[in-house]
């Protein structure tokens, strides 16, 4: 009886320090984790899509509360003048959720350019949304307030051959972007003063 | 009886290095080992590891019940593996990103679990500081060297440099799987090669 309950207190201290110990650590390495997901993850697109800025979009960033979750914006300033931001929205793909990071710009509600973060499509068919930029190039100088569509859905974006289904995603997460848009626009407008 | 300081720690680089003569810790040494980078990398988190949780099974041998050892073992490795990833993720997290699953996959490694049960349990704290280091320096060495030669065989380069120039045609079978298993039984067979003389 003894020995149980010997191995019972050691495994349960043994257990709760181990746990205290990982909570602790995590709590102090958090912040620095996001940064360099931002940075190796995100940071490819939010830089291909504000290029030219003066600034270090990853550092100017500000968060917005969106219902339950927070969104990040990341702003770009060009020529002094802090009116286009980058955010990331996501839409339904061929092997699961598409990361789409959007720019806009504020004045005239364009997108200026758009990239993919994270997919798991098809790896060469799929996945030319990423890499293929006659594909994201289509979506530069769209209004921003609209809902995208493919070509077959009475849109005007040409699809990628063998990959509908993945372009399709790439515009619902466009379009998702343009809701998010107009629901904080607001918000987005009076946070981004602050960088000007 | 009691071996020096020194030799518990040598003894990890020729005698007993893991892969090649305990061939243990074999799936790591197969899979990351694509380049030297890699291989270090993978070396030094194991390192870290093996020496914490050697501290601290050797600090608790005589509290840590003998019938549930190998639970309270796994928990002491799991907890550095954990610490181990979120310093990665925090400081190299393009190192981190190259090996993915086989961080975390640290936990059910032979080479820690043996030195746990083989040496810190019956052991003082300085030895097993010795033996950690040993064993794991022994371990980074073996696989900065299979790292190395399948890098330059498979890619023509060394810690991400060009050795051979472009004219090389890289022998690229090395950096793949099949490579891996070619390069372990080589270095193998010449560590017996060596050993029996």
């Amino acid at each position: 009886m003894r020995e149980i309950i010997k191995m019972i207190v050691v495994l349960t201290v043994l257990s709760s320090f181990s746990g205290g110990l990982l909570a602790a650590i995590r709590g102090g390495t958090k912040d620095k984790i996001e940064t360099q997901q931002l940075l190796f993850v995100k940071g490819p697109a939010i830089r291909s899509i504000l290029e030219g800025c003066s600034n270090d979009p990853i550092v100017d960033r500000f968060k917005i509360k969106d219902g339950d979750i927070e969104r990040s914006f990341f702003v770009g300033i060009f020529d002094g003048k802090a009116n286009t931001f980058a955010f990331e929205s996501a839409g339904k793909g061929f092997g699961g959720d598409i990361g789409i990071m959007v720019g806009v710009t504020l004045d005239n509600d364009k997108i200026i350019d758009i990239g993919v973060t994270t997919h798991s499509e098809t790896p060469g068919i799929g996945s030319k949304a990423k890499t293929d930029p006659k594909f994201s190039n289509q979506f530069k100088g769209l209004a921003a307030v609209e809902l995208c569509k493919v070509k077959p859905d009475g849109g005007e974006i040409d699809s990628i051959s063998g990959a509908t289904v993945t372009s399709r995603g790439v515009c619902g997460g466009v379009s998702n972007a343009a809701e998010i848009y107009k629901r904080l626009k607001p918000q987005i407008a009076e946070k981004i003063k602050e960088f000007n | 009886m009691a071996k020096s300081i020194t030799q518990e720690f040598v003894k990890g680089l020729w005698d007993e290095i893991p892969p090649f003569r305990l061939v243990l810790g074999l799936c790591p040494v197969l899979a990351v080992t694509k380049s030297v980078e890699n291989g270090l990398g993978m070396g030094v988190a194991v390192v870290f590891v093996l020496v914490c949780s050697n501290i601290l099974v050797s600090l608790l041998r005589n509290i840590i019940p003998s019938k549930v050892r190998i639970a309270c073992f796994i928990v002491i490795i799991a907890t550095f593996v954990i610490v181990v990833e979120l310093l990665m993720q925090a400081y190299t997290y393009a190192l981190f990103l190259k090996l993915g699953i086989f961080i975390p996959l640290i936990v059910v490694n032979c080479v820690l679990l043996g030195r746990a049960e083989a040496f810190a349990y019956k052991n003082g704290v300085i030895p097993s500081i010795a033996d950690g280091l040993g064993i794991g320096a022994g371990f980074t060495l073996s696989l900065v060297s299979i790292g190395a030669l399948r890098e330059v065989l498979g890619n023509g380069t060394f810690f991400g440099m060009s050795v051979f120039g472009s004219s090389f045609q890289p022998f690229t079978f090395m950096v793949e799987a099949p490579g891996a298993f070619v390069c372990l039984g080589l270095m193998l067979s010449m560590m017996n090669l060596a050993g029996n003389k």
